[in-house]
């Protein structure tokens, strides 16, 4: 075997020359996506973070939010947003996590199960806007329920539509919204629950409700939680269904901002509406750290199919 | 029995949408009346805005097909390291609301609308986004269920080059991930309110809204037969692809 | 440089942090010939044979296909068909279309009729006509390598590079399936690298075996010679099995067992050493004055293995033929002596 002439080809642990840079290429693939995202996503976002830390002109302060947080107007919206938003998250899990359970109970490839989740999908994406027709055809004037009530029980607050503007009729409205959700987000976990765990109980003598008890919640819970959370968030955000059902513009934090920006009567603020933008995210990401935190548990228990 | 109550719950509030919708309205009828119904197609606005609402859908489409998930298919497949990071920025939309971002995109929006076009262009490039944690989650699922790197490097020792490698073995592959995440993604572009109403940009949902106002059975008639329409379309659907499709809403 | 050298592997050298995948390896490769890279896992060989494809960046060296330097070229038009462990076959396309995809690549030189042709070839060369517009999840693993191998072979590559195919087959299967690659190879005549963790394998198809360690080439021969004459105790031990009796070496030979053995060249030279002693070197007597005593036989059909106990505690294994071996069971005595055979002795302690 003879030995061979070669050139020396790139130094001995590859750090520098030519071959450095060629493995470095590859990350001019992710331009084109950062160029977009960032663009769309990533300056819209700074652009409110630093917005909220502006004053009118433009200089470093936080005078706007500080306005802000000490505003009675912005802090009734914010309670109202929250307070809206804690309720329908769990009315909306506990009748969506029901009708989960009733679905799962019943046939899974049936008929009815396929429609209601078909349904459900339509109506948690679909939106704001629609649902709130329906609700209007409803419960509103003229509307299907309301006019009922109107003969048959005059008095009650059915007959009177009004009872929609408000922070109840608001809460009934999103909660209608957020039960498809809570059923599309909690169905799979239920489909995990493996019957073999109850059969498992049963064979070592447990009674029913010493299954739930033991067994079922705790496995449930956090996935309850998780979804709720996620119902909370998604309550906590929504500005469809409020902007088209009523005009006040302060009585959600999100009209809140929409005024904020858009005002035509020469009260446009901007920074103030990036201040509650800035106060809602951190909101919706402390909601959202727990629901990453809860997922991480539940995703180390199920075994996914 | 509960479902029962639920069901009720729900179908309640559609039933009614068909009735009010097919309640007189106007001084002329008497009686039900399919006339709110009739006169659907005869709204110039609505008509606008739907073309423009799926010329939207569409651009999204291709941002879809031609940037999110081909970039999704580089960093997993020759970046790994940025692929927390990747997977983070594409959560990112989660943790902020719809309302924030045009807040902030508010400017920029003004800025190409005068300097460029009054097109869908500015309202796509921000749907993608906010469409990304769905979809990425579906392309992330489908790209971990199959060994792509053993693929891709099968394809290129037969000759493939990069593009190829992408769109033509990798892409395939992984189609029901893609058709997933593009399924949340179009509903999501036809149900969006919150962005264009305050951006003033007609889309189909805003004129919805706007019908509203002034005349409410038509507003009515034509969200349900949007509700319907989706629902057959859906049921449509093989029940295997529509399940993942429907229940893949688990984020994290 | 031998005329019929076609693949030469310069000097490899990479490493990924602190391990050092390839420490400056040197390989030729004949025209036609069929190389096996054995070694334990880590040891280097499948780093090699991805350097060769050009799926490997190298910190050091230079690969020479057909006279050409291809160091720097992409694996894309390097021409090599490469066949993978597992999950290779592209899910969305039949079998013959995975078998014509390289040929369609090369659109221009092949036309469809050409490509229809040459893949009906190939899949009839590897079996499997019948199953040729089956998708690859209704083919089971074998039928998959096969495919594998039909569609590397398609391209009519320069090189033939096998990274542990059978590894993730049923040992069945994976005998079978060894044997028919040899075949086509043979057939073929395609100069093929083969990548295996599995001696047997290696030593019953290569025309030669080079056993790696840590990044470098221990020794490289014909699967007989390495079996042999073995240059290494590493070596040694990896391929086919030893027997370690200690004994007393002088300069080129041992005494061991009452027996004077040569010593292979690299072996001890002096002092006491640990003869590997391979199981059929070894002669077995039924003796009722016998040195050791039989613990337990397999009968293994043509051959019986015997473990053994020696007077002073060692145990041996020895392999004879069935007929030589009636009678010897466990518990019988026996008498224990080496056939004369050189041994490579290695260091004790």
């Amino acid at each position: 075997m003879t030995q061979l002439q070669y050139k020396g080809t790139g130094s001995a642990n590859g750090r520098t020359g030519s071959r450095y840079w060629r493995g470095k290429s590859a990350y001019l693939g992710v331009v084109p996506f950062l160029l977009v995202s960032g663009l769309f996503l990533l300056y819209p976002t700074w652009n409110v973070a630093s917005g909220a830390f502006q004053d009118k002109h433009g200089k470093f302060s936080t005078s706007v939010l500080k306005e802000v947080f000490n505003s009675k107007v912005a802090r009734h919206a914010f309670a109202n947003s929250l307070e809206i938003s804690a309720k329908t998250a769990i009315a909306g899990a506990i009748l969506g996590g029901l009708f989960a359970w009733a679905l799962v109970n019943g046939k899974p490839g049936g008929y009815f199960y396929r429609v209601a989740v078909a349904l459900s999908s339509v109506l948690a994406q679909f939106g704001g806007v629609m649902l709130t027709f329906a609700f209007l055809a409803t419960f509103g004037f003229n509307g299907l329920v309301a006019n009922i009530a109107l003969k048959v029980a005059p008095h009650s607050f059915l007959a009177d539509s009004s009872w929609l503007y408000g922070k109840f009729g608001i809460s009934v409205l999103y909660t209608f919204f957020q039960i498809p959700l809570m059923v599309l987000v909690f169905l799979p976990t239920l489909e995990n629950l493996k019957p073999q765990w109850r059969e498992a109980s049963d064979a070592l003598g447990g009674k029913a409700h010493e299954y739930w008890v033991r067994i079922g919640i705790p496995i449930l819970t956090p996935s309850f939680a998780g979804a709720a959370l996620l119902l909370f968030v998604n309550s906590f955000s929504a500005y469809a269904t409020a902007a088209t059902l009523i005009n006040l513009s302060d009585f959600l934090t999100p009209l809140e901002i929409a005024t904020a920006l858009t005002s035509e009567t020469g009260g446009a603020n901007p920074a103030e509406a990036k201040s509650l933008s800035f106060f809602m995210v951190v909101v919706v990401i402390i909601a959202m750290t727990f629901y990453a935190l809860l997922r991480k548990r539940v995703s180390r228990w199920e075994q996914r199919r | 029995m509960i479902i029962g109550f639920v069901g009720t719950y729900l179908i309640v509030p559609l039933y009614s949408m068909y009735d009010f919708s097919t309640k007189p309205f106007g001084f002329q009828d008497k009686g039900r009346t399919f006339r709110a119904w009739k006169i659907i197609p005869g709204q110039p606005d609505l008509i606008a805005a739907i073309s423009r609402s799926l010329i939207t859908a569409a651009i999204v489409m291709a941002l879809i097909l031609f940037l999110i998930v081909p970039t999704a298919i580089w960093v997993h497949l020759k970046l790994p390291a940025l692929r927390r990071p990747f997977e983070l920025l594409c959560l990112l939309p989660l943790a902020i609301p719809a309302i924030v971002i045009v807040v902030g995109i508010a400017p920029l929006y003004r800025w190409i609308s005068i300097h460029l076009t009054e097109s869908p262009i500015t309202l796509s490039g921000v749907y993608s986004m906010l469409i990304l944690p769905y979809t990425y989650r579906s392309l992330s699922a489908a790209l971990d269920a199959v060994d792509i790197h053993t693929l891709a490097e099968a394809a290129r020792t037969l000759g493939a080059d990069t593009r190829r490698v992408i769109f033509g073995i990798i892409m395939p592959t992984i189609k029901t991930g893609i058709v997933n995440g593009s399924f949340i993604a179009i509903a999501l572009v036809l149900g969006e309110y919150t962005i264009s109403n305050i951006l003033n940009y007609k889309t189909f949902q805003v004129v919805i809204a706007q019908i509203g106002r002034t005349n409410g059975n038509v507003a009515v008639a034509v969200s349900l037969a949007s509700i319907l329409f989706v629902l057959v379309l859906l049921l449509l659907i093989p029940t295997k692809k529509r399940r993942s499709a429907v229940l893949d809403v688990d984020l994290v | 440089m031998s005329s019929s050298t076609y693949v030469q592997l310069v000097d490899l050298s990479k490493h990924f942090g602190k391990v050092r995948a390839l420490d400056g390896l040197n390989l030729e490769i004949a025209q036609g010939e069929l190389v096996a890279l054995l070694g334990p896992s880590g040891c280097g060989k499948t780093t090699a044979l991805r350097a060769l494809a050009g799926l490997q960046e190298l910190d050091r060296g230079q690969l020479i296909v057909d006279g050409k330097d291809v160091t720097f070229q992409n694996a894309n038009k390097r021409g090599m068909g490469m066949v993978f462990q597992a999950y290779s076959l592209f899910p969305h396309m039949t079998a013959r279309e995975n078998v014509e995809y390289g040929l369609k690549l090369r659109a221009h030189k092949t036309a469809s009729d050409k490509r229809k042709a040459r893949s009906a070839e190939l899949l009839e060369l590897v079996g499997l006509s019948t199953h040729a517009n089956h998708f690859p999840h209704q083919l089971s693993g074998g039928q998959q390598q096969r495919v594998a191998l039909a569609r590397a072979l398609a391209i009519s590559p320069k090189v033939l590079l096998l990274d542990e195919p059978l590894s993730a087959l049923d040992a069945k299967v994976r005998t079978q399936l060894r044997e028919e690659i040899r075949r086509i190879q043979m057939e073929l005549g395609t100069t093929t690298l083969f990548v295996t963790h599995d001696q047997e394998e290696a030593l019953s198809i290569a025309d030669r075996v080079g056993v790696m360690r840590n990044g470098q080439l221990e020794q490289i021969a014909a699967p007989a010679e390495l079996y042999d004459r073995p240059k290494t105790a590493f070596v040694a031990e990896f391929v086919g099995l030893t027997n370690p009796i200690a004994g007393k070496v002088s300069s080129s030979s041992i005494e061991v067992l009452g027996s004077v053995l040569k010593t292979l060249p690299g072996s001890v030279t002096s002092g006491n050493g640990i003869a590997l002693v391979r199981p059929e070197s070894i002669d077995v007597v039924a003796s009722k004055s016998g040195n050791a005593t039989v613990t337990s036989a397999s009968f293994l059909g043509a051959s019986c293995r015997l473990t053994i106990s020696m007077t002073d505690g060692t145990r041996i294994t020895a392999q004879l033929p069935s007929s030589d071996s009636a009678g010897i069971g466990a518990g019988a005595l026996v008498q224990v002596s080496l056939l004369d055979m050189p041994v490579f002795v290695k260091a004790a302690g």
